[in-house]
């Protein structure tokens, strides 16, 4: 079991390095946001198996991390907002929705 | 086994830290950061230095990352020139380089063999978690001076106001869709985070925890719900919030005074009051840091809402 | 019987968690990787907390898993809104 669970984990920072790829490529600022989140879950995940392998106490690090996980990402949709403290559902989409639709049947 | 997952963390946390630092473009290198404190806050864990582990995830998860994303959201807004000019490079690279080479050499001299073993010790100090003993009772002068330096940050943050908004509420103006994603999470969230910060803080006297990681939660929860427009920032001169500001410390400077006149001197707790004292200036310095660290994230009031 | 749930569900975990990651690269455009990563990650982290639940020592330990889990649902759920409806309204471009 120690020894799988130790894969486990080396899976999940692999698949946590494949997400950081995608921080770095972007291209645009909501790709690398939600990259940073998938490290999140990932590292929740990582935490989880650390937890099982060494020390049940670190369940605590890993509760903080999924408590606070999105408060980076509330920051980021304020900041996106056109005064810098608004949130993006209060503005109605222009028209990015045929550019939308269009990639996903292509590519559907 | 073990050893190829410890080399992995390495690696992962040695190539973010490149990355934040070689990658061009402010809001990369922002994004960068907020993953290298995650795989920092996994590398004490693996270390088995879950209190560390636990301030690090509270503080690169719940406060720095918007901090900083805000901080670069008004860059943009204000169409400053974010990327720092290429002179400026080496001379920054240069200094990073020394200071990283400091801390390693001081890192190599440090004395092992002289550091007190501090399960003898422990004992005495009223509570069973080695870190709390430490920071709350052996090295009281330390965490006292801290929790002022905070606050002296925090006015120092203040004196950015500009003079006209100085009886506005804090920071810019933030709101939501009424009942929308966001203002919701805002209210979800909030509690929960209360009940583990508060958690944090009582666990933290003879268990993983502490006044630093609760009152870090805490503040994390605040910035929270005020983004979320579920809780208004105050103004400078709010009393409620100035007394919370300055509770922590006064709490401290009053147990260090009483610890003179009572016992051998300024700071020393006599063991048989040395857990209900400590247990008092956590509450009180968690209330303080959590006021403290939200107020400084929220920033200087701000009447226009935007960058003035 | 306990070790092997955990590690078929661990495995199935990580298929998620690996697939959730290959869209976020392979991907073409920000919505469709979206897509990817909010259904993989949290099926994931789903099922490592089951898999891993079946080594707890005590019941406090699975319900702070499924707290965990919990957390991360919300979190997942609410951070993808705000992420598309963020790159719907500012562009796609740095």
């Amino acid at each position: 079991m120690t020894v799988w669970l130790h894969l486990v984990a080396l899976v999940l920072l692999g698949s946590l390095g494949g997400a950081l790829w995608r921080v770095w490529r972007g291209p645009s600022q909501a790709d690398r946001m939600m990259a940073a989140q998938l490290t999140g879950t990932g590292g929740v995940a990582v935490l989880i198996v650390l937890a099982a392998l060494q020390d049940w106490s670190l369940l605590i690090v890993a509760v903080a991390l999924a408590l606070l996980a999105a408060v980076a990402a509330v920051g980021f949709a304020k900041s996106q907002s056109p005064d810098g403290a608004g949130d993006p559902e209060e503005i109605k989409p222009a028209g990015d929705w045929s550019d939308l639709n269009a990639s996903e049947a292509g590519d559907g | 086994m073990s050893a190829a997952l410890d080399i992995a963390l390495c690696a992962l946390i040695l190539g973010v830290g490149l990355a934040t630092v070689v990658g061009r473009g402010v809001f990369r290198a922002v994004i960068f950061f907020i993953t290298y404190g995650l795989l920092l806050a996994i590398g004490w864990a693996r270390l088995g230095a879950i209190d560390v582990a636990l301030a690090e995830a509270a503080i690169s998860a719940g406060l720095t990352g918007a901090l900083l994303l805000a901080a670069q959201g008004r860059l943009r807004t204000m169409k400053t020139e974010a990327e720092p000019p290429a002179r400026a490079r080496l001379p920054a690279a240069l200094a990073g380089l020394s200071v990283a080479c400091v801390l390693g050499w001081a890192w190599f001299a440090l004395p092992v063999d002289q550091a007190p073993d501090l399960s003898q010790v422990l004992p005495e100090s009223g509570v069973g978690n080695p870190v709390t003993a430490v920071l709350l009772n052996f090295r009281a002068w330390d965490t006292l001076l801290e929790s002022v330096v905070l606050l002296t940050a925090l006015v120092g943050v203040w004196m950015l106001a500009q003079d006209a908004d100085w009886d506005a509420a804090l920071g810019p103006r933030f709101h939501a869709r009424p009942n929308g994603v966001l203002a919701n999470f805002g209210r979800i969230l909030p509690p929960i985070g209360l009940i583990f910060g508060v958690y944090l803080v009582w666990a933290g006297a003879d268990d993983t925890g502490g006044a630093f990681q609760g009152g870090t939660v805490l503040a994390a929860v605040i910035l929270l719900a005020m983004m979320a427009g579920a809780l208004q920032p105050p103004s400078v001169a709010h009393p409620v919030w100035r007394v919370g500001l300055v509770l922590g410390p006064l709490v401290f400077v009053l147990a260090g005074i009483a610890g003179a006149l009572l016992s051998d001197g300024f700071l020393t707790l006599p063991l048989t009051i040395a857990k209900p004292a400590i247990l008092t200036i956590e509450a009180a310095l968690s209330l303080s840091i959590a006021a403290t660290l939200a107020l400084l994230v929220i920033g200087p009031p701000d009447d226009q809402g935007q960058d003035a | 019987m306990a070790d092997l749930a955990t590690y078929a569900l661990t495995a199935i975990g990580l298929v998620f968690f690996v697939a959730g990651t290959a869209g976020l690269i392979r991907f073409p455009d920000t919505f469709s990787r979206l897509h990817a990563l909010t259904k993989a990650d949290n099926l994931g982290l789903g099922f490592i907390v089951m898999g891993i639940g079946f080594q707890t020592e005590r019941w406090s330990q699975l319900a702070v898993l499924l707290l965990i889990w919990a957390l991360a649902l919300l979190a997942a759920g609410t951070v993808a809104q705000l992420v598309a409806r963020a790159a719907l309204t500012t562009g796609k471009d740095e």
